[in-house]
This record gives C-alpha cells, sequence and structure tokens, in this order.
C-alpha cells in the first residue's frame, strides 16, 4: 500500500499528491511514469512521476479529476493510501545538449513537462518555457517553470492571463522573432500536441511528444495502449510514452482514447451521483 | 452412468450450455465421490505405469489413485502433492489427453482412466474439507532466492525451495498473483478460488509475494543479487502478436491478451461496479485454434454477444486448443470457420471495426511445427461483417529483464537460453518455463520450476559449502 503524504489542489480540479514509494523514489528518471489503482474495484491507470524525494522515499504526482478513476483518486485524504503502484515505467527521456529548446505543456500536460526540463537543463541546454492553459485559475507550476527555464511565456485560451491564445501562437511568434529552435517537447492535450508538431515540421524542428493512449498493464502485455509512428504500429508503454511528433498518426490516438466514453459516463453516473455536473452539461442546462 | 470396471469413465456433470453461457461460473462441476471412487478403482494398477511417463512432473499416479479407491481422498492429494503443489488447477487445465492420460493402457481399447479429474477431486476434497495443512518445514537454511514472476513456473519453484527450508521471495509486475493462471485463463476453466488456494498453501510455505513489483523497472536482477542469492526468472511469454495487416488499430480489435486481462484480472464483465471496461460487440471473430482462442471466444459469449466466430487457417484436426474446450465452446454455440486467414480489417466512418476481410486457405507441406502449413488461395477473399475482433494468435517472450540484464543470453527470439539445469548465462541466474520455450502448458512451466528449483538448491549449497556464511 501507498501512502498519501501530502495534498493540495493546485488548479480547479488538478492534484498535487506526494506518495510513498521509496523504491521508485530512487530510481525513477525524466519522462518515466507510475500505473495505479485507487481501490479493489479500480482500473489500472498512467500518471507521469513529475518528481521524487529519494530520502524521504516519495514521489510527485499531479493530475486532473476527468473521470471515474482520477476522481477517486482526487477524494482520498492525506494518510488514505493507494492500493496498488507499479513504476517507474517507460524509457526515460533522450536528454543530450541540444541547444535552445522550447518545453511547452498544455494544461496538466505542464506537470510531466517539468522532470524533462530538468534534466534538459542539467544537460546544459538554454530553455524557454511556454505554460498553456484555458484560463488564469488553471495556470500550473509557473514558478517551478520560472526556476528551471531561461525565458518563460504564459498563454491562456481567454487572454484572462499572460499572452491571450494557444501555445502554437506563442512558439510562432518565438521562431518568426528569429530564434534559432533545436528542440522542441510538446506534451498536453492531443489536439495541441498535433498542432505544435505541425508548426514544427516544416521548420525541421526537432519535436518530441509524449502519448497518453489508454494503458492497462503499462509493460507491453496487452497492447491496448499501440499508436502509430511513422507508419508503424508501437506500445506507448515500452516504446515510449515519448515519440518523434512528425511521425505520429495523432488521428488514431485521439479516436483511441475516446474508445470507451459511452461506458465511462455510465461509471460517473454510478460512482458520483451527488457529484456536480461536469462544465458540458453546466452549460447545457444554462447554469 | 456407467462405472463398472473395465467399462468406460463416469461422464463428468457439467452446467448446461444454454445456462452456462449466461455466467462465468466452471463449467464441469466435479466428479462426486462415488464417481471418483469408481473410476479410481478402473485404474490396473500397472508395474510399469506408462501414465508416469506422460507427466511432466512424474505425479506418482497409480499411488494416489490407490489411496482414492480406498476412499483416502486427502491422502491422495497430499501424494500428489510431493510432486505437484498446484493439483487442483493442473486437474482443471492440464492436456491430459496429450500427457498423462495419452500413455493410459486402457486408453488402447477402450477409455483411459480420467487421471486429471481423479486429480481435480482429490485436490478439491482436501480443499472443501479443510484438510490442507501445510507440510513440516525443515530449518531455515538462511539462504534467499527470488523468483520474478507468478505464474506456474516460479509458483512451482517458489514451492519447492520453501519445502527445502531456503526463504522465497516472489516478484510479480501485476496487482495479483498466478499469471496466465489469474489474467489469461477464465474463471469458468479455473475458479478463482481454487487459484487464491493455492496462493494461500504457498504463502503457508512462508513463501512471501511482493506485487507491484516490475523486475527490469522497480529494481534490477543485479539489485536482487545482492539480496538474495540466486534469482529463477519465470517471466513468461506474456506479450501479445499481432497479424500486422492493415486496418489492425481500428476501434473493437484487441489482442487476446487485452481482451482476457480486462476480464480476468479487472473484472470487466462486472464493469461499472469494476471500473475496467470491455468493448464486447454483437458479432465477434476471434482469430486462431488454441487455448487462448477458445477462452476469448467463449468469454466473448458470456459477456453477451450473440455470434461468435472462431477464424482457424488450418483444420479442426491441427487445432491446438485443449480437447474439451473445443467441445465445451460448440456446445456454446461457437461457430468454427476453418481454412480462412484475416487479410484486412475494414472500419466505418467512426473508425468501429465493421468487417474483417479473409482469404480462404489449404493444406500445403508439414511446416517446422510438424502441422500442415496453410497456404492462401488465390482470388478467394471474401468478408465477414463484425463488431469485434480478437487476436489469439500466440505470444511473444517478455523482454523487460533480458533488455535489463546484462550479459543474459537469450536465442533468435527472444527467449532466455539456459542449460540442462535451468542455469542462464549469468551465475546464480536460473530461468524456466514460457520465457524458455515459448508458449508452453501449466504443467511444464511447473515441471522446468522444479528442475530450477532442485538446481538452485544445489547452486546455493554448493557454494557455501552448504551453510549460510
Ligand atoms: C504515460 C501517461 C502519463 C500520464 N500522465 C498524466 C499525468 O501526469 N497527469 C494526468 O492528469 N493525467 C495523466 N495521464 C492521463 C491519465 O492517465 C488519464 O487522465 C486517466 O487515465 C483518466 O482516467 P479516468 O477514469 O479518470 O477518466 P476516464 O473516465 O477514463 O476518462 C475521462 C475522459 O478523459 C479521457 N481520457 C481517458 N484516458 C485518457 C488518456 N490516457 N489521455 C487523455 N484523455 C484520456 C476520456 O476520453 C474521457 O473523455 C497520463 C497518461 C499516460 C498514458
Ligand atoms: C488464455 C490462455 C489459456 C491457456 N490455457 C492453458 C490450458 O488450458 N492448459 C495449459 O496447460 N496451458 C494453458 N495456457 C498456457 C499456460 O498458461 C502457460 O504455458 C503457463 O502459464 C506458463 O507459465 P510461466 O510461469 O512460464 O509464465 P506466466 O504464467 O506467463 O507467468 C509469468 C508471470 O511473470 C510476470 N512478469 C513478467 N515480467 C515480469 C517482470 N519483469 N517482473 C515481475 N514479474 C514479471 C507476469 O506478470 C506473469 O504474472 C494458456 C495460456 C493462455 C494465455
Ligand atoms: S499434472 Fe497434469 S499431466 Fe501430470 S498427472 Fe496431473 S493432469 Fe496428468
Ligand atoms: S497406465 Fe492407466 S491403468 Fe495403468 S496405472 Fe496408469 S492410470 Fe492406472
Ligand atoms: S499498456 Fe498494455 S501494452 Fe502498453
Amino acid at each position: 500500500m501507498y501512502e498519501i503524504v501530502f495534498r493540495e489542489e493546485i488548479a480547479p480540479d488538478t492534484w498535487r499528491y506526494v506518495v510513498r514509494a521509496p523504491e521508485i523514489a530512487e530510481r525513477r528518471r525524466a519522462g518515466q511514469f507510475v500505473v495505479l489503482r485507487v481501490d479493489d474495484k479500480g482500473e489500472r491507470f498512467p500518471l507521469t512521476i513529475v518528481g521524487s524525494d529519494p530520502d524521504q522515499g516519495t514521489i510527485e504526482l499531479i493530475f486532473q479529476a476527468v473521470g471515474t478513476s482520477t476522481r477517486l483518486l482526487a477524494d482520498l485524504q492525506v494518510g488514505d493510501e493507494v492500493i496498488d503502484l507499479l513504476g517507474p515505467l517507460g524509457h526515460p527521456t533522450h536528454i543530450d545538449c541540444f541547444g535552445t529548446c522550447v518545453v511547452t505543456g498544455g494544461g496538466y500536460g505542464m506537470a510531466p513537462v517539468i522532470p524533462i526540463a530538468e534534466a534538459l537543463k542539467d544537460a546544459g541546454n538554454r530553455l524557454i518555457g511556454i505554460n498553456g492553459a484555458r484560463a488564469r485559475e488553471h495556470v500550473i507550476l509557473e514558478d517551478r517553470l520560472r526556476e528551471i527555464c531561461d525565458r518563460v511565456e504564459v498563454c491562456t485560451d481567454d487572454g484572462s492571463y499572460g499572452h491571450q491564445g494557444f501555445v502554437t501562437d506563442v512558439l510562432r511568434g518565438i521562431i518568426e522573432a528569429g530564434e534559432q529552435i533545436d528542440y522542441v517537447l510538446a506534451i498536453g492535450p492531443t489536439p495541441m500536441m498535433r498542432a505544435v508538431a505541425e508548426l514544427t515540421r516544416p521548420r525541421g524542428i526537432r519535436t518530441v511528444v509524449s502519448l497518453n493512449p489508454i494503458m492497462i498493464d503499462g509493460t507491453g502485455m496487452c497492447g491496448g495502449c499501440r499508436v502509430e509512428v511513422g507508419g508503424e504500429t508501437k506500445f506507448a508503454c515500452v516504446d515510449g510514452p515519448e515519440f518523434d511528433g512528425h511521425l505520429v498518426n495523432f488521428d488514431t490516438l485521439m479516436r483511441r482514447q475516446k474508445m470507451y466514453d459511452g461506458m465511462e459516463s455510465e461509471a460517473q453516473r454510478m460512482y458520483r451521483p451527488h457529484s456536480t455536473p461536469c462544465r458540458q452539461e453546466e452549460a447545457a442546462h444554462g447554469h | 452412468m456407467d462405472t463398472e470396471v473395465g467399462m468406460g469413465r463416469p461422464p463428468m456433470p457439467e452446467q448446461p450450455p444454454e445456462r452456462r453461457v449466461g455466467n462465468f461460473e466452471e463449467v464441469p462441476l466435479g466428479y462426486s465421490p462415488e464417481a471418483a471412487f469408481a473410476e479410481a478403482r478402473r485404474c490396473l494398477q500397472c508395474k510399469r505405469p506408462l501414465c508416469i511417463e506422460g507427466c511432466p512432473v512424474a505425479v506418482q499416479i497409480p499411488e494416489f489413485i490407490a489411496l482414492m479407491a480406498e476412499g483416502k481422498f486427502t491422502e491422495a492429494a497430499r501424494k500428489i502433492k510431493e510432486t505437484n503443489a498446484l493439483p487442483a488447477i493442473c486437474g482443471r487445465v492440464c492436456p491430459q489427453e496429450t500427457q498423462c492420460e495419452l500413455r493410459c493402457v486402457l486408453g488402447k481399447r477402450g477409455e483411459p482412466i480420467a487421471i486429471g479429474r481423479l486429480e481435480r477431486f482429490a485436490a478439491d476434497w482436501e480443499l472443501q474439507h479443510g484438510e490442507v495443512e501445510p507440510p513440516e518445514l525443515p530449518e531455515p537454511t538462511g539462504f534467499s532466492v527470488a523468483v520474478v514472476g507468478s505464474g506456474p513456473g516460479g509458483l512451482a519453484c517458489a514451492a519447492d525451495l520453501a519445502m527445502r527450508g531456503h526463504r522465497v521471495t516472489i516478484y510479480e509486475l501485476f496487482h495479483a498473483a498466478g499469471g496466465v493462471l489469474r489474467y489469461g485463463i477464465p474463471r469458468f476453466r479455473l475458479p478463482r478460488e481454487v487459484l487464491d488456494a493455492e496462493l494461500d498453501y504457498l504463502r503457508g510455505l512462508g513463501v512471501e509475494i511482493r506485487l507491484n513489483f516490475a523486475v527490469g523497472r522497480t529494481a534490477t536482477v543485479d539489485d536482487l543479487l545482492r539480496e538474495h542469492d540466486a534469482i529463477l526468472i519465470a517471466t513468461g511469454a506474456g506479450l501479445p502478436r499481432f497479424l500486422d495487416i492493415p486496418g489492425e488499430n481500428l476501434l473493437g480489435v484487441y489482442s487476446a491478451n487485452e481482451f482476457l486481462t480486462r476480464v480476468n484480472l479487472m473484472h470487466a464483465d462486472l464493469f461499472p461496479e469494476y471500473h475496467t471496461p470491455v468493448h464486447c460487440g454483437q458479432n465477434v471473430i476471434v482469430v486462431g485454434g488454441g487455448n487462448v482462442a477458445m477462452d476469448s471466444a467463449r468469454t466473448a459469449r458470456r459477456l453477451g454477444a450473440g455470434h461468435v466466430t472462431v477464424l482457424y487457417r488450418r483444420t479442426r484436426a491441427e487445432m491446438p486448443a485443449r480437447a474439451e474446450e473445443i467441445v465445451h465452446a460448440e456446445e456454446e454455440g461457437i461457430e468454427f470457420r476453418f481454412l480462412a486467414a484475416p487479410v484486412e480489417m475494414l472500419g466505418d466512418d467512426e473508425s468501429w471495426l465493421r468487417a474483417m476481410r479473409c482469404i480462404r486457405t489449404e493444406l500445403g507441406e508439414p511446416d517446422e511445427t510438424a502441422r500442415r502449413r496453410p497456404i492462401p488461395i488465390e482470388g478467394s477473399e471474401f468478408e465477414i461483417p463484425c463488431d469485434t475482433a480478437v487476436i489469439a494468435i500466440g505470444s511473444r517472450a517478455h523482454p523487460l529483464v533480458p533488455d535489463t540484464t546484462p550479459d543474459l543470453e537469450v536465442g533468435t527470439r527472444g527467449y532466455i537460453t539456459i542449460d540442462d539445469t535451468g542455469a542462464t548465462s549469468r551465475p546464480g541466474v536460473f530461468a524456466g518455463g514460457d520465457i524458455v520455450t515459448g508458449s508452453a502448458t501449466v504443467i511444464q512451466a511447473m515441471g522446468a520450476g522444479r528442475r530450477a528449483a532442485e538446481s538452485i538448491h544445489r547452486y546455493v549449497t554448493d557454494h557455501s559449502g552448504g551453510e549460510k556464511a
């Protein structure tokens, strides 16, 4: 059992947890993730290891409560335990001295960016961070990004904080201003990663994305996480999760992520009968 | 019921097909004491019992059957356990018709002794009557052994080492132990209470099972060697194989591993009470002809699929599945289409599977597995509509341990190379089961685990003059 030693809500429905897992804390490297199960009826689902404290034997997870499993996790309190936690899984990020790197995260995607940005910085890269979110209250980890990066830009879809627009708008601005960019890392919702890849492709800038298909075991045993990269089928959990953004078939990824959407909302109704309805429902009901 | 000595075996009572397709309860219900007794008395108690030669772990078959013929069922179970730590499981899932029962002399003229059913009966009896007691353990030796993987190979090795007084820790990456017995074989063939009882027995021997531990990730073999005196790698052949044809990433196309894991390990049949979903349509095609294909097809039926087709590129005679599973599948209304292979999966506008394009095959010369090779017949393509497909065409070696263990020798297809004692190229590291042989059987994996236990015992004692420093 893996005890939660600290939790805080860092943005609406977005949580930072510190969980006891000494073996993982000692070994994990940037880009790796865990697969966890909240209780004995729960699903196995992946979360990136954002940081760790080997002395305390803890790891840091940041997640957005979007569905049954992440909401059940968000319901736990300090002192509660997660029943299962496996890791560190996936290939560690390939880190090198590339030159000037742009690291960009959209929404909760900012969390997995942090450990990789740290590793890139340690390897001697110059770092530009772009932190994108829907609105001001959803911007997360800005201070940590500023500590790591040489320059940070923040943007929000609605313009309530920083630049108004998407991370791609900011990235385009940086490129058009004549910055020589050698490497781009983009993590976030699939459409955002796709948009970044499309922006950098014609300019020939190496672009790395971290894919988040639905997973079960996280160790190569089910093939549920398969993604198409460069025309080949890869298992994101063992061949990735990071891939060359210019080679990823984002269409397949997005469709496969939605495979169980109908069934998932059924489960959520069952488990959260009294919970606040999701944003779309609120809108639909005219609240 | 015909139970007279020298005649056929008593039939196995079973859940009727129309009822069982609506539940996941076990299909064969087990012999009554009377039937078991009668069947045991049919055994000739051969002086040179050929049946034993057919069993990969040499269960003392005539001896345990003789005890049963005296009504000493619990004693019979203990006799079996001297060589087979998991009789309730093997009695259910061994392909007896190609192993022990194939060699039984009675099979020459009539039906062989139902060795598997008797084994199951004895083990169940011991369990149900609360008569399982852990054997007396010798003094602890002070040696400690790591077993990687909690499938039948790992479990058998752990049991033997524990009975020799060694401290054993099993490391398993999943959140529950049992390997294929847990995530692959459905509970209508192997009820989970049976597996859990066997695991309890093992824990009773002092074996520690560490779950959520991926060797190669959470710690490496070299890390484990610092804590343990020897290691067995029994990580299985759990990686799925796909067909490598267009459309295989459409929604509704599963590997058998994923389909079965969702149901067996994650209880997707009880969604949404359990939170893992599975998509099972009305028209399911399972590709393959082995146990895995039968299990997938019968699982789909129980998830509510109206029509399930098994597509196999050879004929019924070449199907590697256990005979009983094929019969059970047929009784459950599963359609078999032989001599055909998929060439493409076709999707609808939303990328959901809508049909499978197949090609007819004919059998040519025997291939390296001695089965006749299927050859596609040009121009014979046809389509079968379907909304779910399950690919059950075999598996691959699990690469996690070889990839993270320097100097561990593997063969061309990634299976670990061992000598005849089970030792790998790394001193103190042994291997057995599907990770060595490729996908085989439960009892073969157990046999390998037991041989490795013997070698590990010799290795740790030889390397220290018999005493732990
Ligand atoms: C390698 C990896 C690392 C990840 N790291 C993080 C992380 O650090 N923080 C974090 O918040 N999330 C992360 N995710 C995503 C996270 O696993 C999913 O949000 C989670 O599984 C959703 O489960 P649920 O039951 O709460 O939601 P569900 O009820 O399963 O789904 C709710 C909604 O989310 C969508 N969804 C489901 N799974 C995913 C997915 N994998 N990616 C995108 N959308 C999905 C569904 O389509 C649905 O619309 C990661 C995923 C992967 C593969
Ligand atoms: C669906 C299905 C039905 C079958 N039906 C039958 C049948 O009826 N009769 C029969 O005799 N045989 C059957 N078989 C075959 C039989 O189950 C296997 O041959 C047998 O289980 C192999 O045992 P094993 O111990 O080598 O490996 P497995 O049972 O595969 O166990 C390996 C274990 O190691 C774990 N593992 C892997 N890598 C690591 C790691 N790095 N760290 C920690 N743990 C790890 C895995 O999670 C798994 O639990 C069937 C197989 C399947 C898939
Ligand atoms: S273990 Fe399997 S092969 Fe051996 S006697 Fe029992 S059923 Fe037969
Ligand atoms: S060969 Fe058949 S009859 Fe002879 S001892 Fe074995 S089970 Fe009994
Ligand atoms: S999650 Fe099962 S293979 Fe990747």
